[in-house]
């Protein structure tokens, strides 16, 4: 019988066979497509012909509702996540035709996330940043692509992310002009923080509940809404019972109509914001249980714990300061903290009322249908023993460690 | 929240002073020595209480760590690697910790073999942060997963005894 070493080549080989495989498919198709490819359009046309894929969208155009349409092509969004909302965003982004698409994600294209939009049974395998910008790239030749197979969460990777925020605009060395969060954990959503509150870059975030029957949408301008590490994560209540909700046996369900929906929110308020038309929403809730879309704006945090968003905070108060007031400000609620809790219990259900109450902070007022998903207490002393002094380097930490 | 014994081994680790995460280059190393420190003690305990279960180490910079944890079950010994990244973010958020070798083998994780916490494990780090390190993530984190998660693994078959490791913890 082979052994376990020799089955790992084995699987290794067939691998590799496949990717070859894979590479000479594509090559194919891509021979075969380019009969089939449009010219790239210099001009986008209002022209109603068969041949135009602008003349709907410039439709909106003569029909008042966008005064420059042809601006979409100046823009330059860096989508991150390319799951099962980013890679929606992007595809619609895309037949907008956008000037410019950056895609990051570490991950590959699994048959396990078949039951999500846009990608296809045979990618699998292939890495989803590049599997999108074939596939993109075949709907809208029009658009620049720039891909990065990578985890943004990382040291390395961070910074390269950061340079490509601030540089990897349609124009090479100028900004882009909008992030969009499309990531399904909190690491990755708090670097995305981090990287735009140090940038002042502004930003929209999404995200679909793990039990996939909410999601929402947020746009964060540093300095001025509420970042991500202002609060704790705000969540829509999907009014299910959480005693009733098993989650033993399960990380996360998902439905594709919930991330259908959550990425048509999301590039919506990108195009208003960019092209300038309509109201962008701050924050814009999806309770798919009972169709409610609560909705709400969040100023930021003076105490918020990343330094990056105080000092944001500053410069946009100097700004303020400076600008003759003649515009109507748009009332932005503000967040009142309550004494009272009510939130929090059901995150720690289990735990007894004292103890509760002294692991709850104070909830902020939300509208109704908008929650946090946990609360935080007010500076407490620390509890418990902390480390002691120590002469010891860190090398011998290390090899003390090794030696145990 | 976690079970009484859970709640104290995790009392007994030391609290970290240090509000630095890896890109902090002046006070990062002095986190990475309290992490040490921490989890020094916390190896030391659990062989102390008879319940020793990991082992970790980091490359120089501390960014990245890897190891192996193991769990007995009827009096067998099952061994597993580990392996986590430290966001740049940490120590406000918790490193995602994986378990390469179940990865698709039970539904409680994420692609890569990231194990998938409970509902309870987000607030607590946040509530705790910066005092919690590596050592609080291994023990309210690693330790209940592999609780709950291996014995459902044996019963499915699905991870199997390998001749060779010890038969008993030493
Ligand atoms: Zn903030």
């Amino acid at each position: 019988m082979a052994t376990m070493e020799e089955l790992k080549l084995r699987v290794r080989e067939l691998e590799n066979e496949l990717i070859k495989c894979k590479q000479k498919q594509c090559a194919a198709e891509d021979a075969q497509n380019q009969e089939l490819h449009r010219p790239k359009i210099n001009k986008m046309s209002a022209e109603v012909v068969d041949s135009n894929p602008y003349s709907r969208l410039m439709a909106l155009k003569r029909m008042g509702i966008v005064e420059d349409y042809e601006k979409i092509r100046t823009f330059t969004v860096a989508v991150v996540g390319v799951g099962g909302v980013g890679s929606v965003t992007a595809e619609m982004l895309t037949r907008c035709g956008i000037g410019k698409l950056l895609l990051f994600d570490y991950d590959k294209v699994e048959l396990a996330n078949m039951n999500r939009l846009f990608f296809q049974p045979h990618q699998a395998g292939l890495s989803k940043v590049e599997a999108a910008e074939h596939t993109l790239r075949n709907i809208n030749p029009d658009v620049t692509f720039e891909t990065h197979n990578y985890n943004i969460t990382t040291m390395e990777n961070f910074t390269h992310f950061m340079d490509r925020i601030s540089h990897g605009g349609l124009e090479e060395g100028k900004p882009v002009d909008l992030v969009l969060s499309c990531v399904d954990n909190f690491e990755a959503r708090m670097a995305i923080n981090t990287a735009c509150n140090e940038l002042g870059q502004i930003w929209m975030e999404s995200g679909v509940s793990e039990n996939a029957v909410s999601g929402h949408i947020q746009l964060i301008i540093p300095g001025e809404t509420a970042c991500f590490a202002c609060a704790p994560p705000l969540v829509v209540a999907a009014n299910i019972d959480e005693k009733t909700l098993k989650r033993e046996g399960v990380c996360a369900a998902s439905l594709p109509t919930t991330m259908g929906v959550v990425a048509g929110l999301l590039v919506q308020n990108v195009l208003k914001y960019l092209l300038q038309f309509g109201t962008v929403s701050y924050y814009l809730g999806y309770n798919a249980m009972q169709d409610f879309f609560p909705s709400m704006a969040m100023k930021a945090n003076p105490q918020c714990n990343d330094r990056y968003c105080r000092r944001q905070q500053e410069e946009y108060k100097k700004k303020e300061a400076e600008r003759p007031k003649v515009e109507v400000v748009q009332e932005e609620e503000e967040v009142v903290v309550h004494e009272d809790n009510e939130w929090g219990i059901e995150v720690v259900s289990e735990v007894t009322d004292a103890e509760l109450q002294a692991a709850s902070g104070t909830a902020p007022d939300l509208p109704e249908g908008i929650t946090v998903a946990y609360t935080i207490p007010a500076e407490t002393a620390a509890s418990g023993e902390t480390v002691e002094e120590t002469e010891q380097s860190l090398e011998e930490l290390m090899a003390q460690m090794r030696k145990l | 929240m976690a079970d009484d014994a859970t709640r104290r081994a995790v009392s007994q680790i030391p609290l970290l002073k240090t509000h630095a995460g890896p890109r902090d280059r002046s006070l990062w190393p002095l986190r990475l020595k309290e992490e040490y420190q921490a989890l020094i003690k916390f190896v030391e305990q659990n062989k102390e209480a008879d319940n020793d279960w990991f082992r970790l180490e980091s490359n120089a910079d501390g960014t990245r760590w890897t190891g192996t944890c193991w769990f007995i079950h009827d009096l067998l010994r099952y061994e597993f690697r580990l392996e986590f990244d430290v966001p740049v973010t940490y120590p406000d958020t918790a490193p995602e910790v994986a378990v390469p070798e179940l990865d698709g083998k039970t539904a409680k994780m994420y692609r890569g073999g990231k194990i998938c916490l409970t509902e309870h494990f987000a607030p607590l780090w946040a509530r705790n942060a910066p005092r919690f390190g590596l050592a609080h993530l291994m023990a309210l984190g690693l330790g209940p997963w592999l609780a709950v998660e291996v014995p459902d693994l044996i019963s499915k078959g699905l991870v199997v005894h390998k001749e060779g490791q010890r038969e008993t913890a030493e």
